[in-house]
C-alpha cells in the first residue's frame, strides 16, 4: 500500500457570511464575498494529518478543483499539515456548472494516478449541500465507502469506521483502498496559524487540467432559478387563550 | 497613525534583542487571527494596537516575557472561540436538536 491519502478540499463562501441572491435570481452573489475552506473539508484534512502523525500513512495530498483562488484553500490544507497540493484548474462556465459528478470523476482519476490508499472528503459542502461527491467517487473507483464517519481507525489493510446514522451509530469494517467522508464529530480541526502558513509556502502545488486526466466536465444539470427562502412573517400577540383559538380558526388551522 | 506606530517600534527596538522578535511575532500572529474576529477586523486591530501601546514602556525582560505569554494565551482563546462558533453553527444547521 502506498500510504498516500488524497483529501479533497472545496473553496466555499464563508459559513458566517450572510448569503445574498443575485437580482436576476441566477445564483448567489460571490464577488467580493469572503470565501474559506468548507468546514467538513477542514475535518477531512485534520483526520488525514492525524493519521500521518500516528505514522499510519505516509503522505497527505490536498486536492481542489476550481479557479486560481482555489490555491488559497490548498495552502490552508498545507498549513494544517498536508504535504503537497494538486490544483485542478476549472474556470468560467465549466466552474459554474462544476458539481459532484464532475468532481468525483476528477478525484477518481487522481486517486488512480496517485495510487491513493484512502480518499477522505467532507460529507457535504455548505454551499450546495449535495452530499454526493464521496459516494460517487467510491462508485466510480469501485471502492468501499465509509460515509458520515465520526470515528476512523486503521487496522492493517482494513479501516474500521463508526458512522453517524439516523437513530445512532453504525460500525463497519471495509478494506482499503476506500473513500471516507467526514462528519462533524470526527475531530477538532487545528487552526492554520500564520507561522504554519509561512512554512507551507515551501510546499509544492501541482497544476493539472481536467483534460489531462481525461475527464469530461459536461454537466447534466441546469440551474433554472435561485430564490431566497420565504420571509418569516411577523408574529402576533394575543391576550387570552380564547383569542388564540379565534385567530387559529380564522387562519384555518383549527 | 504613522507617528504612534514608529513610537512603538522605537520602544520595541530598545528591548533586549531576542524579546523584540518575540513581541513582533506575537503582534503579527494576533493581527492575522483578528481578521476573522466576529466584531470585524478593524475593531480587533484598534484594540490590539492600544493593548500593545499601553505596554510600550515596559523594560523589565521578565515582565515582557509574562506579557508575551499572556498574548499567546489570548491566541489560544481566540482559536477556541472561532472553533466553537463554527461548530455550533454547523450543529445548528445540520443536526436535529436532541430535545
Amino acid at each position: 500500500m502506498s500510504g498516500r491519502v488524497l483529501v479533497g478540499v472545496k473553496r466555499v463562501i464563508d459559513y458566517a457570511v450572510k448569503i445574498r441572491v443575485k437580482p436576476d435570481n441566477s445564483g448567489v452573489v460571490t464577488d467580493g464575498v469572503k470565501h474559506s475552506m468548507n468546514p467538513f473539508c477542514e475535518i477531512a484534512v485534520e483526520e488525514a494529518v492525524k493519521l500521518k502523525e500516528k505514522k499510519l500513512i505516509k503522505e497527505v495530498v490536498a486536492v481542489s478543483c476550481g479557479p486560481q483562488q482555489s490555491q488559497e484553500t490548498i495552502r490552508t490544507a498545507l498549513a494544517m499539515g498536508a504535504d503537497r497540493g494538486i490544483h485542478v484548474e476549472v474556470t468560467g462556465k465549466d466552474y459554474d456548472t462544476l458539481g459532484p459528478l464532475q468532481v468525483s470523476k476528477i478525484l477518481a482519476a487522481l486517486a488512480k494516478k496517485e495510487e491513493a490508499q484512502l480518499v477522505i472528503l467532507g460529507k457535504q459542502a455548505i454551499d450546495d449541500d449535495c452530499n454526493q461527491t464521496g459516494q460517487m467517487t467510491a462508485a466510480l473507483l469501485d471502492w468501499p465507502q465509509g460515509t458520515f464517519a465520526s470515528e476512523v481507525s486503521l487496522e492493517n489493510d482494513k479501516v474500521k469506521v463508526v458512522r453517524e446514522i439516523d437513530g445512532g451509530l453504525e460500525t463497519i469494517k471495509i478494506s482499503t483502498p476506500a473513500v471516507l467522508t467526514a462528519d462533524l464529530r470526527l475531530n477538532t480541526p487545528r487552526y492554520a496559524t500564520l507561522p504554519n502558513i509561512m512554512k507551507a509556502k515551501k510546499k509544492k502545488i501541482a497544476n493539472v487540467k481536467p483534460a489531462d486526466l481525461g475527464v469530461d466536465l459536461t454537466s447534466r444539470l441546469e440551474v433554472l432559478r435561485v430564490d431566497e427562502p420565504p420571509q418569516r412573517q411577523a408574529g402576533m400577540k394575543v391576550e387570552t387563550v380564547d383569542d388564540l383559538v379565534v385567530k387559529l380558526k380564522d387562519a384555518g388551522k383549527v | 497613525m504613522q507617528i504612534t506606530f514608529s513610537r512603538w517600534w522605537t520602544s520595541v527596538c530598545d528591548m533586549a534583542n531576542p524579546l523584540r522578535g518575540e513581541v513582533f511575532r506575537l503582534y503579527k500572529n494576533l493581527l492575522y487571527l483578528g481578521r476573522e474576529y466576529p466584531k470585524g477586523a478593524a475593531y480587533f486591530r484598534e484594540r490590539l494596537k492600544s493593548a500593545f501601546m499601553k505596554n510600550k514602556d515596559v523594560k523589565d525582560p521578565e515582565k515582557i516575557k509574562a506579557l508575551v505569554a499572556k498574548g499567546d494565551f489570548v491566541i489560544k482563546e481566540l482559536q477556541a472561540l472561532y472553533y466553537l462558533r463554527k461548530y455550533r453553527a454547523m450543529k445548528k444547521r445540520y443536526y436535529e436538536s436532541e430535545e
